[in-house]
């Protein structure tokens, strides 16, 4: 069979909306374009006049998923701006945020929307009818992430307790006891999970990325750190515009981010694994190397794997700054609004999301620049694509469709961010 | 409704951040239940089977940005027995109505460097502004409680149960200290509508408003507030002007206000 057409009318199961369309003509791939078409929303053109303390606010609603890596860049990006630095037990308060959402975010993304695939379900509802404590350990999983992000943020979507130099309140010693002790069952729930997802089939398919994340010297990335490539890249985030272009698609909404001169780039799980194993905890490098993991993993199937490593990970971090919590004197630092430029750059679930604001004198905003992770690694799904697609042409259509989307949730794509995904189209000729 | 058939739920998608359905999926604890209540027919975040219309109960979350979006809402209500907004965004127009205040095309050429590609409308509105909307349950974004109640109402054929007071009555019922009276922090709690829990003033700062207006508020009321305590003109046009700012008593307050300034 040469010449068919397929028309799938919405890729499910990502955040967003956004399609593929394919092209085959005479058995071979002759066009891949991953299409983006959530409405443009503009936010950086209307940030453009309101005030730094507003940033964090307003951009959370880029994405429901992930308004943490939001409120981090955007808070990171303005202290930089103003000189402020923020550290001791605020800092690792805003680990301890972050930690909620990798959990609350992954445990979502494992459990309802990239198991499915794996077990051949459309949902993790239907999944539920022949897996029920599988899908109720993905949901408490994600349950203690949200906990952890209300409590702290004031409610799991949207919080509103992050501020520019650190937080509107913080908690007493004891108010993050209950927190610990259902961590502690969410550690081990992220053990089990990495076991199990290890047990998956994974397509035999291993790519050469150029993997890009942020590097810290003492810890697992989530706020801070150079910018580090396996290829040779190690900026500071002040740098990245030196290194990371936009190109503007005719077929998408969102923008194409590329590094200049070498094109497609990997951000995400798969890319902070590869940069970073030394700095996972020792029970999570342990669990890791006993679910069959090494230290580089180079298919993008396997993210399934090391988002749950990291899930585990957060689960872990989370229990150690509590322990060693006291609070801190003051919510929050001075923060003196000055005319500058401020960069930021925070490891949201999906990989690196960068921001840069310019404010007058009094702290408004007069540019911003917002780099979503589904922007970063959309080339790198359409290389993917095409490398993948040539092995299973022969597939019928209905199933080169469920394959495809796959390949492409590998990536926890958030189509909301990146316009600031996915109908597939299947043509054959 | 055939007694032995479960209602089909839809949820749709227009301009937003996918928040507010997230909120249903965040409902840990009662999503199953609710699964085994109604036949989830459309819901792409969470589920690639589609099962066909008409449907019992539509949730639409997200505004109307672009002339396929506006056309696409029009097929929806039309296979949709009841049709509920959730959110500021739906509700409302969200964030992204602060383009209604200024030049689309200038936006555009902001944010994307071959501004020919990009097609939208000039203004975020609305859904209730494009077709006839049952109920809207606001906040951005929507409260998981509120969510369920109006689920299980319109299953069971009721009206929701979602206060129409203000964030002040939820501040008294949970006893937190006024931050606007003790600690002068100006709050849009006495203009906004009720249903977070007055979160904000629990945390210490002012409510701004992500659950939009109250039924009547009394805006002027509250800006010469605002007035006394210092607050400047630019800064009370803003604080209108956010995940509510074009509905209409909040635009017309920060319109008034921006008056002033030209004067
Ligand atoms: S109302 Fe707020 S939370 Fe809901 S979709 Fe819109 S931006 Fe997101
Ligand atoms: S803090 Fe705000 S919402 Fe609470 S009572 Fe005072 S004015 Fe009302
Ligand atoms: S801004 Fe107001 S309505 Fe929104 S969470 Fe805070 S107190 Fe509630």
């Amino acid at each position: 069979m040469k010449n068919k057409t397929i028309k799938v009318d919405y890729l499910a199961r990502v955040e967003g909306e956004g399609a593929l369309y394919v092209k085959i003509k005479d058995n071979s791939l002759t066009d891949v374009k991953l299409k983006i078409f959530e409405p443009p929303r503009f936010f950086e053109a209307f940030l453009q006049g309101r005030n730094y303390s507003e940033a964090p606010d307003i951009t959370a609603r880029i994405c429901g998923i992930c308004p943490i890596a939001y409120q981090m860049s955007a808070v990171h990006a303005m202290e930089d701006a103003f000189g402020v630095t923020v550290d001791g037990q605020l800092r690792a308060l805003r680990r301890l945020i972050y930690c909620g959402e990798w959990i609350e975010s992954h445990a979502l993304h494992v459990y309802m929307l990239h198991a499915p695939d794996f077990l051949g379900y459309t949902d993790a509802i239907q999944m539920a009818k022949d897996h029920p404590a599988l899908v109720q350990r993905g949901l408490q999983l994600k349950k203690a992430g949200n906990e952890i992000v209300a409590f702290l943020g004031g409610r799991e979507i949207h919080p509103i307790n992050v501020r520019v130099g650190g937080f509107y309140k913080v908690p007493a010693k004891r108010e993050l006891e209950p927190l610990a002790e259902r961590l502690k069952w969410a550690r081990d729930a992220a053990l089990e999970t990495v076991r199990w997802t290890a047990t998956l089939d994974f397509p035999d398919f291993e790519q050469d990325y150029e993997f890009v994340a942020l590097c810290h010297p003492g810890e697992y990335p989530f706020n801070e750190g150079r910018l580090v490539s396996n290829k040779g890249l190690d900026i500071s985030v002040r740098d990245y515009d030196d290194s990371f272009v936009e190109e503007h698609v005719p077929y998408s909404n969102a923008l194409h981010s590329i590094i200049k001169g070498r094109g497609a780039y990997f951000v995400g799980p798969l890319a902070r694994y590869n940069l970073n194993f030394n700095r996972l905890s020792p029970m999570t490098q342990e669990a890791a190397h006993s679910a069959g993991l090494s230290y580089v993993c180079n298919n993008p199937f396997q993210s399934i794997i090391v988002r749950s490593v990291e899930i585990l990970y957060a689960c872990d971090e989370a229990l150690r700054i509590i322990d060693q919590y006291e609070r801190p004197d003051k919510p929050s630092v001075q923060v003196q609004p000055r005319a500058g430029t401020g960069y930021g750059c925070t490891e949201a679930p999906r990989g690196i999301l960068y921001h840069r604001y310019s404010t007058d004198d009094n702290g408004v905003i007069i540019d911003a620049k917002i780099v979503p992770p589904t922007s970063q690694n959309q080339k790198t799904i359409e290389n993917d694509l095409w490398q993948f697609i040539p092995k299973y042409l022969d597939l019928p259509s209905e199933k080169l469709t469920l394959q495809c989307e796959q390949a492409i949730r590998n990536y926890d794509p958030c189509i909301s961010c990146a316009t600031h995904f996915l109908k597939l189209y299947v043509n054959r000729e | 409704m055939n007694k032995n058939r479960k209602p089909k739920l839809a949820v749709w998608k227009f301009a937003s951040c996918d928040g507010c359905q997230l909120s249903l999926l965040n409902c840990e604890d009662e999503l199953l239940t609710v699964a085994g209540k109604v036949e989830i027919a459309y819901f792409p975040e969470a589920s690639s089977a589609v099962v066909k219309g008409p449907y019992d109960l539509s949730l639409v979350e997200g505004s109307v940005t672009t002339q396929h979006d506006a056309a696409r809402i029009q097929k929806i209500r039309k296979v949709s027995k009841v049709l509920v907004t959730i959110g500021a965004c739906a509700t409302a127009g969200g964030i992204q109505t602060l383009r209604n205040f200024k030049n689309v095309n200038e936006f555009i050429s902001i944010v994307y460097a071959s501004p020919k590609y990009i097609e939208t409308l000039d203004k975020s509105t609305s859904i209730a502004s494009h077709v006839h909307v049952d109920f809207e349950l606001q906040g951005c974004p929507i409260n998981k409680r509120q969510l369920l109640e109006v689920l299980g109402a319109f299953l069971y054929g009721r009206k929701p149960n979602v206060p129409a007071y203000s964030v002040c009555i939820e501040c008294k019922r949970r006893g937190t200290v006024c931050v606007m009276v003790a600690q002068g922090i100006p709050c849009l709690g006495p203009v906004t509508h009720a249903g977070c829990n007055a979160i904000c003033p629990a945390y210490n700062r002012g409510c701004y408003s992500c659950y939009g207006p109250m039924e009547t508020p009394n805006t002027a009321s509250l800006s010469s507030w605002f007035a006394h305590l210092g607050v400047k003109e630019e800064n009370l046009v803003r604080s209108f002007r956010s995940f509510y700012g074009y509905s209409e008593p909040f635009r017309k307050e920060s319109e008034a206000h921006e008056n002033k300034d030209r004067r």
